[in-house]
């Protein structure tokens, strides 16, 4: 009598709308809390970070100019495509230590979490846009405009919802972003790499390592390409170097302490507004 | 090859008689003028003469001290506890008595900082007073400018100006501080603090509870006290992005808060079917303006290459009928440079230039035999790797280059480490409306150039800065959203 032989699932990198192992070859091995389960976890380098930026810079300009409506669509096809994968994401969370109920509350709240941030991504410009009375004879206007590329340290004790709660402002903003995934439970971080995928996000706009926080926050936030960066922790020493290696080229800094995720108030506009920059523009009136 | 102007102007120097100035400035602290606890002073001279105009106390550790420790308890005890529709009342009180005493202002920003009469009258003064006008009706209307939110001051907040401006910077923080909330230790630029200690007279005059704004004079080394005090809750900073690098080192992990407003190196883009004569007026305007001292100068311009030739013979023909001299005199164009320091980095800049290739062409204008002058200099010849058209050089130095395509022209403006403003000159709308949306910048003027106004927002993109000031926006870096 045979039995059949688990196939065991390979969590790599996804940078640049692909997914490649680092190429630092390292990995990491992931146990479950009975310790039988393992899985190899790739560990990213300042190299795969570097890779990772150069997708996302790649990818900005093109994402940023999509009009809201198409940027809210897929927003919202991200959603639709994780309702559909929930048994997968059940499976990788309750591995991870979530009760059946804690896990489907994750997954809901993740899913509603994209659909509010997808019908924030065609309003917000017009909610916090303005026209500035100016006393001399000029159309003057302000709006807010895409910083760029953000680099994100992601919550650790989320798989999905933190994951979810940074990136989905963010790239709702028109942003590209390059985030480490939690380091004690990535697996649902790299599956929802898998839904990206499959959800018309345009490849480098969302990108998302594994890796060992300590050793790759030095590199987010002292890269000069960043222009800002997102770190989720109550670790002082994470946040003075964060604040202290954002000054190399004036990054945007973002901090969010542990908090419970799934609280409808870590939802908002001006979490959108975090990654955005202010333009105003004067264009005379005459004739 | 001096060229003889075609006409010639009078002298039209306006009066000092009305001006108030005392020989001796102290510390403006708790409501009341003190003398700095080590009792030192330092001269403060006009740049168009270098004669000594006044002395002012130089603030050092023990009365930052002093200066916080009175913020900190006007603003627990008397500010945070007043009604927001008296506070309001306050600041327009401090608009009205400056718009009264404007013509004093005026002439002494001039004699103080080497600027025009014609633009410390006509932009510097009324602006400022502006400043406090429009910010002091927002402090009972917070809750109107974050839908969802409610509002509450940050607290004790540290605010460092820079020369260029000083009244003037000195109402763009003061006003959206005070409106908000918060209570204020400023520190003006060393080489311009008597419009500020004018200032301090009006805030005593309009009877602002003590301690509310403290101003306190001295150079970096006073600066650095203000930026590492512990009871200070956030920085508001103009100047140079190195010191807002030095700023954003020293409050890491401090839980303090900032707003930077930094250099800049601004593309100006002319294009063919602008209208040429009004474009260079734009040009003369975007980078001779105040000597060339202003972070969001247009100091890069670009035209387009069809035009080239055309707009270089006119700009220098327009450059020549530009009257330097006396700051004082009505009929002034263009001052004297701030400082000595400024005017060796001018100078240092201007050799770099001619040794990297650059064409340099300067007006045949005479410079006064005292002072610090500097002739309106523009380069071509010169490229994007140059250090004059890469790094900022604050004065009057203009780097031209060429291009060709509007795919070319918006690379070349976003190579930069800057993103302060920008500017583009074009009659076809939908061109500006691409141009302007394309420039990685926080301001762009179109079809015109270094305009302000209270209402209208004022920042930085990448190294130029973090926040905006003046409309909501630069409310927002004075308030915690609960």
């Amino acid at each position: 009598m045979s039995q059949r032989i688990d196939i065991q699932k390979t969590y790599k990198l996804f940078i640049g709308g692909k997914f490649p192992r680092t190429e630092s070859g390292r990995y990491i091995k992931w146990t479950d809390k009975k310790g039988t389960t393992v899985v190899n976890i790739c560990r990213g380098s300042r190299k795969d970070f570097r890779n990772a930026m150069v997708s996302a810079r790649s990818a900005s300009n093109g994402w940023s100019s999509r009009t809201a409506y198409n940027r809210a669509q897929i927003l919202y096809r991200v959603g639709e495509m994780l309702e559909g994968r929930r048994e997968q994401f059940m499976a990788e969370l309750t591995l991870q230590g979530l009760t059946n109920k804690q896990a489907e509350n994750e997954i809901n709240q993740s899913i509603d979490r994209l659909i509010y941030y997808a019908g924030w991504a065609d309003k917000f410009q017009q909610v916090f846009s303005r026209v500035n009375p100016v006393s001399l004879p000029y159309f003057n206007f302000t709006l807010p405009e895409a910083t760029g590329v953000v680099a994100a340290i992601a919550p650790d004790d989320t798989s999905l919802l933190g994951l979810v709660s940074i990136i989905a402002p963010v790239i709702a903003g028109g942003n590209s972003i390059v985030i480490l995934a939690s380091e004690s439970r990535p697996l649902s971080s790299i599956s929802f790499a898998e839904v990206l995928h499959t959800s018309d996000v345009p490849g480098g706009v969302i990108n998302i390592l594994t890796g060992y926080r300590s050793e790759l926050i030095e590199h987010f936030s002292s890269h000069m390409d960043v222009n800002a960066i997102i770190y989720c922790g109550n670790n002082p020493d994470d946040q003075k170097l964060v604040e202290t290696n954002a000054a190399l080229n004036v990054k945007h800094v973002i901090q969010f302490p542990l908090q419970d995720w799934s609280n409808d108030k870590h939802q908002s506009p001006y979490h959108i507004l975090k990654c955005q920059e202010t333009k105003t523009t004067w264009h005379p009136i005459g004739v | 090859m001096t060229k003889k102007q075609i006409w010639d102007y009078s002298p039209a120097p306006e009066s000092t008689d009305h001006i108030q100035l005392k020989d001796q400035y102290d510390l403006f602290i708790n409501g009341e003028f003190i003398p700095a606890v080590d009792g030192k002073y330092f001269d403060t001279i006009n740049p168009s003469n270098e004669k000594k105009i006044a002395e002012v106390a130089e603030a050092g550790k023990a009365d930052i001290e002093k200066a916080v420790a009175s913020a900190k308890k006007a603003y627990e005890k008397t500010w945070s506890k007043m009604h927001p529709k008296e506070r309001g009342k306050y600041i327009y009180r401090i608009a009205r008595l400056l718009q009264e005493r404007a013509r004093e202002f005026s002439v002494i920003e001039t004699m103080d900082g080497g600027k025009p009469i014609r633009e410390s009258r006509d932009v510097d003064v009324p602006l400022a007073a502006a400043h406090f006008f429009y910010h002091a009706g927002w402090a009972d209307k917070l809750e109107y400018a974050f839908p969802g939110r409610a509002t509450e001051p940050l607290g004790v907040v540290g605010q460092i100006i820079p020369w260029n401006f000083p009244l003037l910077m000195a109402a763009w923080k003061l006003a959206p501080a005070l409106a908000t909330g918060n209570t204020v230790v400023l520190k003006p630029a060393e080489t311009t603090p008597l419009t500020a200690m004018k200032l301090a007279e009006i805030i005593q005059e309009a009877d602002l509870p003590p301690g509310v704004v403290n101003i306190v004079n001295g150079a970096g080394e006073t600066g650095k006290f203000l930026v590492n005090h512990g009871d200070i809750n956030k920085i508001a900073f103009t100047g140079s992005t190195d010191v807002g690098k030095y700023i954003m080192k020293s409050v890491a992990g401090s839980g303090k808060k900032y707003t930077l407003e930094l250099g800049g190196k601004a593309a100006n883009i002319i294009f063919e079917d602008a209208p040429i004569d009004q474009a260079v007026e734009g040009i003369i305007n975007a980078i001779f303006f105040n000597q060339g001292h202003v972070c969001c100068a247009g100091s890069r311009l670009y035209v387009q290459e069809g035009v080239a030739d055309e707009v270089i013979a006119k700009l220098q023909k327009r450059m020549e009928s530009l009257i330097v001299g006396d700051p004082l005199d009505k009929n002034t164009d263009i001052g004297a440079i701030n400082s000595k320091m400024q005017l060796d980095k001018i100078k240092m800049y201007v050799k770099l230039g001619k040794d990297e290739g650059g064409k340099i062409h300067q007006t045949a204008c005479s410079l006064p035999k005292k002072g610090y002058w500097f002739a309106p200099t523009i380069f071509t010849d010169v490229s994007q790797s140059n250090r004059i058209v890469q790094e900022e050089i604050f004065g009057p130095v203009l780097a031209i280059q060429t291009f060709r395509t509007v795919d070319e022209v918006i690379t070349k403006a976003n190579n930069s480490p800057y993103g302060l403003s920008g500017g583009v000159w074009t009659d076809k709308g939908s061109k500006i409306f691409k141009v302007t949306q394309d420039i990685r910048a926080g301001v762009i003027w179109a079809n015109t150039f270094n305009k302000f106004d209270p209402s209208s927002p004022f920042g930085g993109y990448k190294e130029s800065g973090v926040g905006s000031e003046g409309g909501i926006e630069g409310l927002s870096g004075y308030v915690n959203l609960v």
